[in-house]
C-alpha cells in the first residue's frame, strides 16, 4: 500500500481541522501506519478508499475515528526532568506562599495524552504531603483523544510505557503489577480529574488555574492556532499563575499571551495584554 | 566523557546498548559476565553499569554482591539493571541488592536515557 501525497495531505488536514495539530511532510508516513487497524475495520482497501468514503458519505464518525488514530500521543513520565523539578521547587513553592490564606491551588495538565505528566504531577504532590497538609490540590487533566483519555483514566500503562522517566522506586511505590501492565494505586488515581477536551475551545472548567501544563502540543500548531491556544491558555489562568511547556518550547515571537518569568527561568507568567482567544 | 560498562552475555545486545550509549556520548566498554565485569570494575570504575541478570559464570546478582563486598573499587559506579524480566520480586530482589535503577529489554534510546539521568548521569 502507497498513498499518493494529495491523499495523504488531505486526512492531515483533516486532522489539523478537527485538532490543531499539524502534520510535518517529513512525518506524513505516519498516516499509513497509524490508520491501518482504521481500514481493516472498516474493510477499507486503501487510503485513497477511505478519503472517498469520508468526502462520500460526509461520516462525521469515521473522521473522528480518523482524527482519533493520527494525534501524536507522545509523552513520559516526569518529562524534561529538569523543568519538572523547576516547577517543584520554585514554581509551587511560589504558588505556596502566594496561595497560604486560601491553602487551596488548582492545575489544568492541557493536552494530557495518556496521563503521564498529570501522575507525576501528582507525585511530586503525595510525596510533598507534610508540606501540603491541609491543603486543596485540584488536578485537572485533559486531551482530546478520547482513547488517551480512556488510558489515562484508567491507569494503565505498558512497561514500555511504565519504565519511560519513572524512577523504579516510584514506580513500586505508586504503582501495582497488573498481567504485563502496571496500573496506579487508586491512592494517586483519585488526585486527578480526566475529561476529553480540545484546547481551542473555551476553558473546560469554572474559575482559574494557578499552574498550567500544556507541553509539547502548541508547536504542532499552525502559528496562528497556536495564537489563539495561548489566548485560551491566558484567559485559564490566574493573573500572577505560571505556565510551563516543553522543554523546547517557549512563547518568545509566538504570542504576547505570556512572558518568560523573570525570576523562575523556564516557566511563563501570563502579559497583562488583551489576548484573542480565536483564530482570525 | 562518561563511562559506561555494558554487561551482557549476548553480544547483539551489547552491541545495540554500545550504539545507543555512544550516541548520548558515552565511552562505552564491555563485559560477557559479572567476573569480567568486576575485573573492569577493579581497575577502571565506569560511571554507570548497564547490567544483565541472568549471566553465565557470574550473575547479576552475584555481580552486585561481590561489587557490595569489594573494597578494592575506588568509586562505586551507579547500577541499572537491564533484564528481561518484568516481575515485582525479581524488580525488588534486584533493587535490595543494590541497584540504582531498572530497565527491560527491549529498550530504545529515550528509555536509556530517562534511566541515566535518573541515576544522574545525562
Amino acid at each position: 500500500m502507497s498513498a499518493d501525497p494529495a491523499t495523504l495531505r488531505f486526512l492531515a488536514n483533516l486532522l489539523e481541522q478537527h485538532s490543531g495539530q499539524q502534520m510535518a511532510e517529513s512525518r506524513l508516513w505516519r498516516v499509513e501506519t497509524a490508520l491501518k487497524p482504521l481500514l481493516r475495520d472498516r474493510g477499507l482497501a486503501s487510503l485513497a478508499e477511505l478519503v472517498t468514503a469520508l468526502i462520500g458519505r460526509r461520516d462525521e464518525r469515521l473522521a473522528g475515528l480518523v482524527v482519533e488514530a493520527l494525534l501524536n500521543n507522545e509523552t513520559s513520565f516526569f518529562r524534561d526532568r529538569a523543568v519538572f523539578e523547576l516547577l517543584a521547587t520554585d514554581g509551587l513553592e511560589r504558588m505556596r506562599a502566594r496561595r497560604a490564606d486560601e491553602r487551596r491551588l488548582t492545575i489544568w495538565c492541557a493536552g494530557c495524552s495518556t496521563g503521564q505528566e498529570a501522575y507525576s504531577l501528582a507525585i511530586q504532590f503525595a510525596e510533598a504531603r507534610a508540606r501540603w497538609d491541609g491543603w486543596r490540590i485540584d488536578l485537572l487533566a485533559t486531551d482530546i483523544s478520547r482513547a488517551a483519555i480512556t488510558q489515562a483514566r484508567d491507569g494503565l500503562f505498558s512497561q514500555f510505557e511504565i519504565q519511560r522517566g519513572l524512577p523504579v522506586g516510584q514506580m513500586l511505590r505508586w504503582f501495582e503489577q497488573d498481567g504485563a501492565h502496571w496500573r496506579v494505586r487508586r491512592e494517586l488515581a483519585g488526585r486527578i480529574r480526566f475529561r476529553q477536551h480540545n484546547l481551542l475551545d473555551p476553558t473546560p472548567f469554572a474559575g482559574k488555574a494557578d499552574v498550567i501544563l500544556c507541553r509539547n502540543l502548541l508547536l504542532y500548531f499552525a502559528a496562528e492556532r497556536r495564537r489563539a491556544a495561548f489566548g485560551r491558555l491566558h484567559a485559564a489562568i490566574t493573573c500572577d499563575g505560571l505556565l510551563m511547556l516543553g522543554a523546547g518550547e517557549t512563547v518568545v515571537g509566538q504570542t504576547d499571551a505570556f512572558v518568560s518569568d523573570p525570576e523562575i527561568r523556564g516557566l511563563y507568567r501570563p502579559s497583562t495584554l488583551q489576548v484573542a482567544t480565536r483564530a482570525a | 566523557m562518561k563511562t559506561c560498562l555494558v554487561v551482557d552475555d549476548s553480544k547483539v545486545i551489547r552491541k545495540v546498548a554500545r550504539h545507543i550509549l555512544e550516541t548520548l556520548s558515552f565511552e562505552v566498554a564491555e563485559a560477557e559476565d559479572g567476573q569480567q565485569a568486576l575485573i573492569h570494575c577493579e581497575a577502571t570504575p565506569p560511571d554507570v553499569v548497564l547490567l544483565d541478570w541472568n549471566m553465565p559464570v557470574m550473575s547479576g546478582m552475584e555481580f552486585l554482591q561481590a561489587l557490595g563486598r569489594s573494597n578494592v573499587i575506588a568509586r562505586r559506579p551507579k547500577v541499572v539493571f537491564c533484564t528481561t524480566e518484568n516481575g515485582i520480586a525479581h524488580i525488588k530482589a534486584a533493587i535490595e541488592a543494590g541497584a540504582d535503577e531498572y530497565v527491560m529489554k527491549p529498550f530504545d534510546r529515550d528509555t536509556l536515557a530517562s534511566k541515566l539521568q535518573i541515576v544522574g548521569l545525562a
